[in-house]
């Protein structure tokens, strides 16, 4: 309410002060975020270009239908909603640790760091796995009047129409986009998870060094939050796109 | 207490809440639309295994999908990422740029489609010239 007042009286234009109430590093973080969005953006908006393109295109619900352990149990979606709530406790508990900062409570930060590392490491040995399901899992392709066994890979897509064939349905090769867009857009929000990992242990360290207890405020976690829930929220578009539309 | 950041760059502190209740209610809305969205999704693989799938239907649902991303990642700009607390200069700098990306999708997309027509109007196997239709040609005898 009084800081409220004080925005509305506040000159924030004719200098003496940041017309955007916050330090450098922090504007600049949202910057680098706002221009990384746009990078993510333009991958995503291509592969929509290429989707729009062909008459057919592959049926995630029929792509990723499997679970560690389930064999061959038909379980659409399944897989990639618990990496999805995964990465949500991760972003809740990072931003618990900004809370923390707040109230200069150095264990609770360290606590909620580790919980955040945590939750991206297990984000990060899901899509481990679900490469390797992919890159590995044969299915069977009618290719020029012949069976064969085809894995995903950005060059092979065994998921294109099915035609009739000795009787029975086969799927036909699919457009090879599917594999390079896949492949291309969860490698690189996994190389931005794999890097918040790392950003997350330098800050965890340097909280348990009492780095920022000294400095008298915890405005690196703040930042580094900043980019971790860039890297959930990239995540949401990335499900919406290749799982859910 | 709050933590006071001693930086001539900041005028004033935005106020942090000393509990946590905001962020475990955004934790819960999150929670909820995912799962909408998951049943949406799943409810879209149904309409595909049947007999007739409703193209329009589909697109609906999936229309719905887009609208609710939208707002799960509201909340985890304006709550997680404490954009809602900031200055409105501040929000304006970073949403407003965000704006392209309106003319982004909408001009690739069409684009895309526009592919998607061509091709099937043009396959490879039966590539015909394309009419020359000059305005003189329309006249009677012309062709001739």
């Amino acid at each position: 309410m009084s800081t409220a007042a004080v925005q509305q009286g506040t000159k924030w234009w004719s200098g003496g002060r940041s017309p955007f109430n916050a330090s450098y590093g922090k504007v600049m973080m949202w910057y680098f975020l706002m221009s990384d969005a746009f990078t993510f953006g333009a991958f995503l908006i291509s592969y929509g270009t290429i989707r729009f393109s062909q008459n057919h295109w592959v049926d995630p619900n029929h792509v990723f239908n499997s679970f560690p352990f389930a064999g061959h149990t038909n379980l659409p979606l399944a897989f990639v909603s618990l990496m999805t709530f995964i990465l949500i406790a991760s972003s809740v508990t990072m931003v618990l640790a900004v809370h923390e900062g707040h109230k200069m409570n150095r264990a609770g930060v360290e606590k909620y760091m580790l919980w955040t590392i945590l939750g991206g490491l297990c984000f990060l040995g899901c899509q481990a796995w679900e490469w390797t399901h992919l890159l590995t899992g044969q299915h069977e392709v009618l290719v020029n009047g012949q069976i064969e066994h085809w894995n995903t890979t950005v060059a092979h897509n065994p998921f294109g129409p099915e035609v009739m064939f000795n009787g029975r349905e086969v799927a036909t090769p699919g457009p090879i986009a599917f594999g390079s867009y896949f492949f291309e857009i969860t490698g690189f929000h996994g190389f931005h998870v794999f890097s918040g990992i790392i950003i997350n242990i330098v800050m965890y360290l340097k909280t348990k060094m009492k780095h920022f207890e000294l400095r008298g405020h915890y405005e690196m976690i703040e930042k580094a939050g900043l980019y971790w829930h860039f890297v959930d929220l990239v995540w949401v578009f990335v499900f919406l796109c290749f799982y859910l539309i | 207490m709050s933590a006071q950041v001693s930086s001539p760059e900041i005028t004033f502190h935005p106020e942090h809440s000393d509990n946590t209740k905001a962020i475990w209610r955004t934790f819960w809305i999150l929670s909820a639309l995912t799962i909408i969205e998951l049943s949406i999704g799943l409810l879209i693989y149904n309409i595909h295994k049947g007999e007739h799938p409703n193209a329009t239907l589909v697109l609906a649902f999936k229309g719905m999908v887009c609208i609710l991303t939208l707002a799960k990642a509201y909340y985890i700009v304006s709550v997680f990422m404490h954009l809602g607390d900031e200055v409105r200069n501040m929000i304006m700098t970073i949403v407003v740029p965000l704006g392209l990306f309106v003319w982004f999708i909408a001009a690739f997309l069409w684009d895309g489609t526009s592919w998607k027509n061509l091709r099937n109007k043009y396959n490879r196997i039966e590539v015909t010239p394309t009419e020359q239709v000059a305005p003189a040609a329309k006249e009677k005898g012309a062709k001739d």
